[in-house]
């Protein structure tokens, strides 16, 4: 549930970065942390078991900037990816306005994304959300060991695994190296504020020209 | 949610002078995803963005363990520090009223005050 603060002029939006245990979804905020200026961002809060995995979610709160006068505030956040915290992974969905589902290109992967895919529209159901009607991107991450020995899936893989039926946009990634986290932040935000200003900014507006209560 | 100016106001209103008059450092209202809606009192630098996210996770997370003794879920957190001390308190089905307070302060008028809030700030909420 986004939050639009009219005194404050600020507009709050909720990201959450999903995906299997291992993904990538951490680094993703970590590198986002490390380009940022402070300026634009705020903390990153991250609560991680023994072994750096998440235990429970990381958030990074990011500025995005003005549109119409408004702030744009961005609140980044990641699930913990391993199967048995399903319970964590539905609380963080609470009040989700995008999704960024991180998957791993490892060949061995293969069945952790299609089963992280179905929780998250499980989970999802259960707000009465779908991931049709959601602002969605895909990142297929650690691309950059196709040069390596390990095998890898294709995109056309990926595509057709995860992506057949939903056709929301792909980034190729290397979150550690920083390749295309950028990309996929810039076109969740971009479709996030939109969908944001539609749901709540819209529906005042038509409320107040009914003579509602704004 | 979209919160006006004056909607902002008279909720900051209803935490001054039910909560900050007694003595409550930092009245912060929270919405279950984790947004702070309005905070009033003096913050001494606390981050209220990761504290609002981590009280929203807070009670979710204890909800889960509400339901394994069979209670839908806990209305009422507390936890004590050396000085300050943090209560947490269910505001209708989607809100979340957190105060900090010092050991000066009883922690039994603590809770009165924000059941007697409680009521107030939901009226104001629905109204949108």
């Amino acid at each position: 549930m986004a939050l639009i603060d009219l005194n404050r002029r600020e507009i709050h939006c909720k990201i959450v970065y999903y995906g299997p245990g291992r993904s990538g979804k951490t680094t993703n905020l970590f590198y986002i942390y490390n380009a940022v200026s402070e300026k634009y961002r705020g903390k990153l809060l991250t609560i991680e078991t023994r072994g750096d995995r998440t235990l429970f979610f990381d958030l990074l709160p990011i500025n995005l900037g003005q549109i119409h006068g408004l702030n744009i505030r961005i609140q980044l956040y990641t699930v913990p990816g391993q199967s048995h915290y399903r319970a964590t992974r539905k609380l963080v969905l609470k009040g989700v306005d995008g999704i960024v589902f991180v998957a791993d290109s490892l060949r061995k992967r293969r069945e952790k994304n299609i089963e992280s895919l179905l929780d998250l529209k499980n989970n999802l159901k259960e707000y009465n959300l779908t991931l049709e009607q959601l602002p969605l991107v895909f990142q297929y991450n650690k691309r950059d060991l196709i040069t390596s020995a390990i095998p890898i899936l294709t995109i056309e893989e990926l595509e057709n695994d995860l992506n057949r039926d939903l056709k929301a946009p792909y980034f190729e990634a290397s979150a550690t190296k920083g390749i295309g986290v950028f990309e996929t932040l810039k076109e969740i935000s971009k479709r996030t504020v939109k969908y944001v200003a539609r749901k709540y900014i819209f529906k005042q507006e038509s409320l107040r020209a009914e003579g509602g209560l704004l | 949610m979209v919160v006006t100016s004056q909607k902002a106001k008279q909720l900051q209103k209803v935490l001054d002078s039910h909560l900050l008059s007694v003595g409550v450092s930092l009245a912060i209202l929270i919405d279950e995803a984790g947004n702070v809606i309005v905070a009033s009192g003096n913050d001494n630098g606390v981050d209220t963005t990761s504290l609002a996210a981590l009280a929203a996770a807070n009670f979710g997370a204890t909800a889960q363990i509400a339901k394994l003794i069979g209670e839908e879920d806990f209305s009422i957190l507390y936890h004590k520090g050396k000085k300050d001390n943090i209560h947490f308190s269910k505001v209708g089905k989607d809100f979340i009223l957190v105060t900090i307070f010092t050991d000066e302060i009883p922690l039994g008028l603590v809770r009165l005050r924000v059941n007697q809030v409680a009521q107030e700030l939901l009226d104001l909420l629905a109204e949108n």
